[in-house]
């Protein structure tokens, strides 16, 4: 018997258990951590600057609480954005037309972009003080968290099986009430995982939105972001070791407290009902559902939840069809409208462009990109040849597989700047050529993608085939060329293609490279849009970040798209 | 005493094709339920009779014609009908309990008479016990249980059940439909009437008080059968066998594509083909061909001996018709004299005759045969035959349409298909 009977259903017999006391602990320790972390947010933003950062490790655990915090924030607002657009998307035909391709886009800019273009309105929004700088900071962290989890809920909300759907509308349960009993939790373990890489893709911009310089425009928020900034400007080695360490701790605290528990508690809604596969555990989630306290506490909120419900009106109507455009003239109307919305931005942007700019230029960028590109090309292929054979090697041992999975993941997690000491040293100290030893920077955090992917669907080949290749003693290249390969081939595709799009965006943090005074820069777009943003071009910026965005674009569809879907079709076991 | 509960009027529905055209597939639908009823819609697949149920459930709405409901017309899903789905689409993360409460939820009643409905439903259906458990911890046919408790607690007038029983192995099917059937005739059910979707003669005779034959292209009612037989009914009741044979001889009537010159010369490359490995084909000649048939046999006893269902039955022994290898007449099956040289060849004269007769009888393998031909590289697309079959059926007819002819082409060894490339072509690889 697992622990999971509602707690609505058992009359509460309970007294005060171990587990309260662990969990009001946690509770208070929850909110004695947000107000710190938050307590400084109204002060002058001079004051801000007139204290520098200090590198002493006691002020880490502090600065650790406010990054932690703000990505919470992000998190939580990258929540609401992916419920409201990605429902509006799924939804509303008209809206999709335009919200699906806006979507892709955003996903192919790069973070540093969005961080460049809206510092100066965040700083507006709160004159003075430190408020504005945090906006701007949540706001680049939730560019790297929104959007590849509002493309998961709009797939998630378009795949929900015709049948439960049926159910819920003969049932006439309202639109609010489908959302929370249908529609949501059919997304949940996909959500859930989309926050996880989400987070591992904040960590490796925690530098960037914290220590945020454009221009003229310095901003220095104390977190360990800008703790590692310093470290680097200031060439402090230990220093930089001790934000690993608190890195370390910091990501695992994520994963025991919010992780794990968000994990084994989303596994109800897991949608295949298969039996015999070990539930996830958690004794966060343990704690929190054995505790009579929380359970006190938690029975009114469920039951004014469910009030919620009946405020809406069930509506009879169809689910959405042609009609809803006012048929078919309705529909070339409003897609007439979005094209010419979409070619006066076009056209803004190139008047902004051209006036600066010359044609030459653009080409120049162009260029740029393509070296970039190749970078990212050579990259991806080098790490294929290294992991895909160790991905599979351990995947096929569930024990080892086991423990290599976490470390997979903390190392996604791991930010490129920290290893720039190493980098630069060893590059200066041998004399190589930064164009080609400052890119294997570029894919640090994101060739841990194709392994766990890799390693995940080695796990999921089926014992008989395994069995059927032993038995035909199938070895050697003859057991990587027909069997292993194919099997993982689908998951190798979707880690790659996340692999790709993380490269491009580290390109920017990667391509220079600081220590102390030491200065090093490849020849690549990154480079150029890192430039930029230190110079506070802004017109360059968005040439730059336009032009990147274009190769992203053009590359998933002409290439990972295509390849994703013949994967899926030929080799996806099932 | 016997009010009408439901009526239809008139009802069509149909679907756009691919060319922009509609495909018909109910066809003037009367009908009228009274209270007490048990209505059964027996038919093939692709007969409309699951389209019907989901016009009653307010799911869809007829192009024309109406659904009449206690005097109001249904323009979506109406209080007071509920339905229990073929896959019972239990909501996986909710236990028994909250699936059962659901809909209770939806009507927006007090906590307590919730409880007292749920429990209480889920007591008359037997899952006592049950009801912290999850989806995945039960056995089909206890989800299915749950999917009965769940529509029958917001104490519905109609009950529509859509194929309910066909998910589950024999005996467990067995077992729910007797449970049903006992709340049913002890008057414990707080319903009305029921309409059941049935593919299942034998359930349909023992569970109805009425039921309809459909007939397909397009759908609509072919035959209306009374069971005036008193529960609880036997199988070894000679009536009931006779209403199974009825029923046998409604089907096979007018579901099979009429044979005769007007038919034939309109059927060119139109023809929806069912899916039916050629091995399954041979496999049905074979058992026809032996002993005791010798070459005729009852459809109803062919299927009780080889555990076939309508479904799985009617499009083998249709294929079988369609490429003249047998005749169906009332029910019986009959092996034409090619069917019988069929039965007796061995592998290689099999193909020769399976491609003589593919090529004469199915126009699409022919058709395709002669583009190759033509062609000088002799391969051809896929998509070029796909399209030219779109303007005729539906797109998912057309794939399944498709598949089938390259499946009996490749037994025949007539020509090759790549699925890589998608592409047809003449030489088979050697």
């Amino acid at each position: 018997m697992r622990g999971t009977i509602p707690i609505s259903v058992e009359q509460s017999r309970r007294v005060f258990t171990r587990w309260d006391i662990l969990a009001v602990l946690l509770v208070l320790g929850f909110l004695v951590f947000v107000g710190e972390a938050s307590r400084h947010l109204l002060q002058p933003l001079t004051e801000l600057q007139a204290t520098p950062l200090s590198l002493s490790p006691a002020r880490l655990p502090e600065y650790a609480a406010r990054t932690t915090l703000r990505m919470l924030v992000a998190l939580v607002l990258s929540l609401v954005f992916t419920f409201t657009y990605a429902t509006l998307a799924a939804k509303n035909k008209r809206a999709e037309l335009l919200l699906v391709p806006l979507l892709d886009i955003l996903q192919s800019v790069p973070i540093l972009g969005f961080i460049s273009v809206t510092v100066v309105f965040f700083m507006a929004l709160a004159p003075g003080r430190v408020l504005g700088a945090e906006f701007a900071a949540v706001f680049a962290i939730f560019t790297s968290q929104a959007w590849n989890m509002a493309f998961s809920f709009y797939q998630s909300l378009r795949t929900v099986p015709e049948e439960l759907l049926e159910a819920s509308r003969v049932f006439r349960l309202s639109r609010w009430m489908q959302f929370w009993r249908v529609e949501v939790p059919f997304a949940m373990p996909q959500l859930i995982w989309n926050m996880m890489v989400s987070m591992s893709g904040s960590w490796f911009f925690v530098v960037a939105s914290e220590a945020i310089s454009v221009g003229n425009t310095t901003v220095t928020l104390p977190g360990i972001g800008s703790y590692i900034a310093q470290a680097i400007a200031l060439r402090d080695l230990s220093a930089v070791f001790w934000a690993i360490v608190a890195m370390l701790v910091v990501i695992l605290l994520y994963d025991q407290l919010l992780f794990r528990p968000l994990v084994a508690w989303a596994d109800r809604f897991r949608f295949e009902q298969q039996a015999g596969v070990v539930p996830p555990q958690s004794w966060v989630l343990d704690m929190l559902r054995r505790s009579g306290i929380v359970a006190a506490a938690v029975t009114p909120l469920g039951r004014l939840w469910r009030r919620s419900f009946q405020l809406s009106q069930f509506e009879p109507t169809q689910r959405a069809s042609l009609k809803q455009f006012g048929g078919r003239w309705g529909y070339r109307i409003w897609a007439a409208c979005v094209a010419a919305f979409v070619a006066y931005v076009a056209w803004r942007v190139v008047t902004f462009i051209s006036g600066n700019i010359s044609l030459a230029e653009f080409g120049d960028a162009l260029l740029l990109g393509l070296a970039t590109l190749t970078r990212v090309v050579v990259l991806i292929a080098l790490a294929t040849i290294i992991w895909l054979p160790l991905g599979i090697i351990i995947g096929m041992r569930p024990r080892l597989a086991q423990r290599v999975q976490p470390i997979a993941q903390f190392l996604a997690a791991f930010p490129a700047n920290v290893l720039f000491p190493v980098a630069v040293s060893a590059i200066v100290a041998l004399k190589l050529d930064p164009n080609v030893w400052l890119s294997p920077l570029m894919i640090l955090g994101t060739q841990w993608y194709i392994l766990f992917n890799v390693v995940a669907g080695a796990a999921s080949i089926p014992s008989e085939m395994r069995d059927v290749s032993t038995n035909l003693q199938v070895r050697g290249w003859l057991w990587w060329r027909r069997v292993a390969i194919p099997a993982v081939f689908p998951y190798y595709v979707t880690g790659a293609i996340t692999a790709s799009g993380g490269s491009w965006n580290a390109s920017i943090v990667a391509e220079v490279a600081n220590w102390g005074s030491t200065k090093l820069k490849a020849y690549g777009l990154g480079a150029y849009i890192a430039q930029a943003t230190d110079a506070g071009d802004f017109p360059r910026i968005v040439l730059g970040v336009a032009v990147m965005s274009l190769y992203v674009v053009v590359i998933n569809r002409i290439f990972w798209r295509p390849l994703y879907r013949y994967a899926e079709r030929k080799f996806r076991l099932e | 005493m016997s009010a009408a509960l439901l009526e239809i009027r008139s009802c069509c529905q149909a679907f756009p094709k691919a060319d922009g055209e509609d495909l018909l597939v109910l066809d003037d639908i009367n009908l009228t339920m009274k209270e007490g009823e048990i209505i059964g819609l027996l038919g093939r697949s692709g007969s409309g009779k699951s389209t019907l149920l989901r016009l009653i459930a307010g799911l869809a709405h007829p192009v024309r014609g109406s659904v009449v409901y206690q005097g109001h017309t249904v323009t979506g899903p109406a209080p007071g009908i509920s339905m229990v789905f073929q896959s019972s689409a239990l909501f996986p993360w909710l236990t028994v309990l909250e699936n059962v409460e659901l809909g209770l939820e939806a009507l927006g009643l007090p906590e307590a008479e919730i409880r007292k409905r749920a429990l209480a439903g889920i007591d008359l259906i037997g899952l006592d016990g049950y009801e912290s458990a999850y989806p995945r911890e039960l056995s089909g046919g206890m989800r299915q249980r749950v999917g009965f408790a769940r529509a029958l607690v917001v104490h519905p007038n109609i009950l529509l059940m859509d194929e309910p029983f066909s998910a589950l192995d024999v005996l467990t099917a067995e077992t729910l439909r007797t449970d049903f059937l006992d709340l049913w005739n002890d008057g414990r059910l707080p319903i009305k009437g029921v309409v059941l979707v049935t593919h299942n003669i034998e359930e349909a005779v023992l569970m109805c008080d009425r039921i309809l034959v459909f007939s397909r292209n397009p759908g609509h009612i072919a035959e209306e059968i009374r069971v005036d037989l008193p529960h609880p009914r036997s199988r070894m009741d000679p009536t009931f066998g006779d209403l199974v044979e009825r029923s046998y001889v409604a089907l096979t009537a007018r579901s099979a594509p009429t044979r005769g010159t007007d038919r034939i010369a309109f059927s060119g490359i139109d023809l929806v083909l069912p899916r039916v490995s050629a091995n399954t084909l041979a496999g049905l000649i074979e058992a026809v061909a032996g002993a005791p048939y010798n070459g005729r046999a009852d459809l109803p006893v062919i299927a009780s001996t080889r555990q076939m269902e309508v479904d799985d039955l009617f499009p083998v022994a249709e294929g079988l018709q369609l490429l003249r290898f047998a005749d169906i007449e009332g029910g019986d099956i009959q092996l034409t004299e090619i069917g019988k040289q069929f039965a007796e060849a061995g592998v290689d004269d099999r193909k020769r005759l399976f491609q003589k007769q593919l090529f004469a009888h199915v126009p699409l393998a022919a058709h395709i045969r002669r583009v190759l031909q033509e062609r000088i590289s002799h391969e051809a697309p896929k998509r070029r035959f796909i399209d030219e079959l779109e303007d005729h059926m539906t797109e998912e007819a057309a794939e399944s349409t498709l598949r089938a002819v390259v499946a009996w082409a490749r037994f025949a060894e007539a020509f090759a298909y790549d699925d890589r490339s998608e592409t047809f072509s003449l030489d088979n690889p050697s």
